[in-house]
């Protein structure tokens, strides 16, 4: 059973004459362990894709499940609840807190589960030195450079160990040696078992993924 | 890590800003306290200055030939089967259950003289309370010191063409006149005045006197029953309020109570306004990040735990603040804008109570609002709002 599936998934941005169709009837299906890259120009609809997956976005019609959830029909609350256990994301601006230092901004999604402080810490130190990071953890973002933000973000994003990796660009703003570091990382933790969705596009990207899944006009071509 | 660590790091590293956001809650506080404390402290101020003007009951004898005026209240003729007052029975004014509210006891003995061609009305008063009931009296010159003095009401002094300094004489004796009264507007400008000693014997009323003023110590205290029991004391004399200058006076107050409070409404308004403002712009200014507490897993709920616990924390700093600069404030205006440099400045602690809970309140709902829209949003919205 693939742990990502949608049918005929359809996403309208506003309403009436002026709405914009990002999505129009969309079916995919991504397996446990797999890494995919969602790759398509510019406007065919990846981001809505991501977001929709991530539980961010509400589709407009089309049915979605993500590890046995029917996500949409979740209440608000329990919907945030299922990302925070489920869900990793990577954000293409990072979107780290500037008032918490790396080590912090790692922590930030334990800081809404029990547990021992010590013992966040020590996950959060675990994922920074997974992401190759482990010096730094009292710098504040602005202390950092561009691929040790990504870092940080990616850390962030697999410290409570998600059933799935979701990415919207991650290497979009970085220099290309900075990207491949960053790619061999995600590759790393995809053989380590982790189920990544990445949005990219930088064709070179792909070689890292097991599939890539193509988009145009908010339809899935070739496969 | 838990909420309110995320809290206490926002607050703690982005000193700046969080002091910006603190000052500018507290400059609405402060502004809220200075104006609340001025207003009261001026109205203490006026209340005192308008209980110092003039006297609230009259005691004249009992008469009923009446061709003498003072302040359109009738004395009783110059005339002779007038009954006078003795000057030792005003003692017992004293003794009244409410002597705690009589300011001052301010005797008088009136009659009429001659000097030279002119018919003049002589006062005998006391001065010192005579002067603590006419706040108002503007003297050149001095007060009279001594038995042989006068002091001329503005229009005495133009009908006998003296000034301070000069001599005027009648009776068997002759006066310097110490002082000119300013004019007042008043029967005052027609007198002239001696010490209430040698008025009563150049008059011949040894001990009496023709009429008393009593100054009571509050507004709205309870002149009525003041009169009655001054009358009962001196059944001898007629005993009436000045209804007149006290309505006067209570509306005066009132006027100013709710100019006051109108003030003081528009004053809370703005000030709230700039509180609300902030705190919102601050708010608002964090959507994105809101979004991504949302797109980890935060519910809406942690969301607003983090915000209150910063909005709490600044209100409450904001509030202390604004209470310490807003009656320092209030401390350095105050004697700029009070007439007697005696204006009390009114520390009450319930404005202090009150600004500190206002602080609180308006921080916490301002920042509630927008928190709440911005957790309310689908995570890719909030993300957008830059
Ligand atoms: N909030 C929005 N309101 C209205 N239209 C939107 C909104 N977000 C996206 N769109 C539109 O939906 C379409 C798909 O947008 P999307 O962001 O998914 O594209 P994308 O493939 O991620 O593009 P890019 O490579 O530039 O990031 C575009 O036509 C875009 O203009
Ligand atoms: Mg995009």
């Amino acid at each position: 059973m693939p742990i990502i599936e949608t049918t005929s998934l359809q996403k309208e941005y506003g309403r009436g004459r002026e709405s914009v169709a990002a999505l129009r009837g969309l079916d995919l299906s991504i397996a446990a362990g797999e890494f995919v890259t969602i790759m398509g120009e510019s406007g065919s609809g990846k981001s809505t894709l991501l977001a929709v997956l991530g539980g961010m976005s509400q589709p407009t019609s089309g049915e979605i499940t993500v590890a046995g959830e029917r996500l949409y029909q979740l209440h608000p609350e329990k919907l945030a609840d299922f990302r925070a256990a489920n869900l990793g994301f990577v954000f293409q601006s990072f979107h780290l807190i500037p008032y918490l230092t790396a080590l912090e901004n790692v922590m930030l999604p334990l800081a809404i589960v029990k547990g021992k402080a010590a013992a966040k810490r020590g996950a959060a130190l675990a994922a920074l030195a997974r992401v190759g990071l482990g010096g730094k953890p009292e710098r504040l973002p602005n202390q950092l450079s561009g691929g040790e933000q990504e870092r940080v973000a990616i850390a962030r994003a697999i410290v409570n160990s998600p059933k799935i990796l979701l990415a919207d660009e991650p290497t979009g703003n970085l220099d290309s040696r900075t990207s491949e570091e960053v790619m061999m990382l995600f590759r790393e933790l995809n053989s380590a078992g982790q189920t990544v969705v990445m949005v990219t596009h930088n064709h070179e990207n792909g070689a890292y993924a097991d599939r890539t899944i193509s988009l145009k006009d908010g339809l899935v071509v070739g496969r | 890590m838990n909420l309110q660590t995320i809290a206490i790091n926002n607050l703690k590293r982005r000193k700046a800003k969080m002091a910006f956001l603190t000052i500018g809650l507290a400059v609405g506080i402060a502004t809220i306290v200075t104006l609340l404390t001025l207003n009261r402290s001026m109205s203490g101020d006026i209340e005192r200055k308008m209980e110092e003007f003039g006297a609230n009951i009259l005691i004249t004898p009992q008469s009923n030939g009446l061709n003498m005026n003072y302040g359109g209240i009738g004395l009783g003729g110059v005339t002779f089967d007038q009954r006078e007052i003795l000057e030792s029975d005003l003692q017992k004014i004293k003794t009244i259950a409410n002597s705690k509210n009589i300011a001052a006891v301010s005797p008088k003995v009136l009659g009429g003289i001659r000097v030279g061609s002119h018919d003049l009305l002589l006062a005998g008063v006391d001065f010192a309370s005579e002067l603590k009931m006419k706040q108002w009296w503007q003297v050149f010159g001095a007060v009279p010191q001594s038995e042989d003095e006068l002091l001329l009401g503005s229009d005495a002094a133009k009908v006998l063409a003296v000034e301070t300094g000069d001599s005027v004489k009648f009776g068997n004796g002759t006066f310097k006149v110490s002082g000119v009264l300013e004019q007042t507007g008043s029967q005052d400008d027609a007198l002239i005045f001696a010490s209430l000693r040698k008025a009563q014997q150049l008059l011949g009323k040894e001990g009496k006197i023709t009429i008393a003023e009593v100054a009571a110590l509050c507004s709205g205290c309870p002149i009525g029953d003041m009169v009655t029991q001054i009358a009962e004391k001196l059944p001898e004399a007629k005993v009436s309020a000045i209804q007149q200058v006290v309505a006067g006076r209570l509306k005066t107050l009132e006027q100013f109570n709710r100019f006051s409070m109108g003030v003081a409404a528009v004053v809370v308004f703005i000030g709230s306004l700039i509180v609300l403002v902030t705190m919102m712009g601050s708010v608002s200014e964090r959507k994105t990040e809101i979004g991504v507490f949302r797109a980890i897993g935060f519910r809406k709920s942690h969301i607003m735990r983090i915000i209150l616990c910063e909005a709490a924390l600044i209100s409450l700093l904001a509030g202390l603040l604004g209470y310490g600069i807003g009656m320092l404030t209030a401390k350095l205006v105050l004697p700029y804008m009070a007439e007697s440099g005696a204006a009390k400045l009114v520390w009450d602690a319930a404005i202090g109570i009150g600004s500190v809970l206002l602080a609180l309140l308006l921080g916490i709902l301002a920042s509630m609002y927008p928190a709440s829209q911005a957790a309310g949003m689908e995570p890719t919205e909030a993300l957008r709002a830059l």
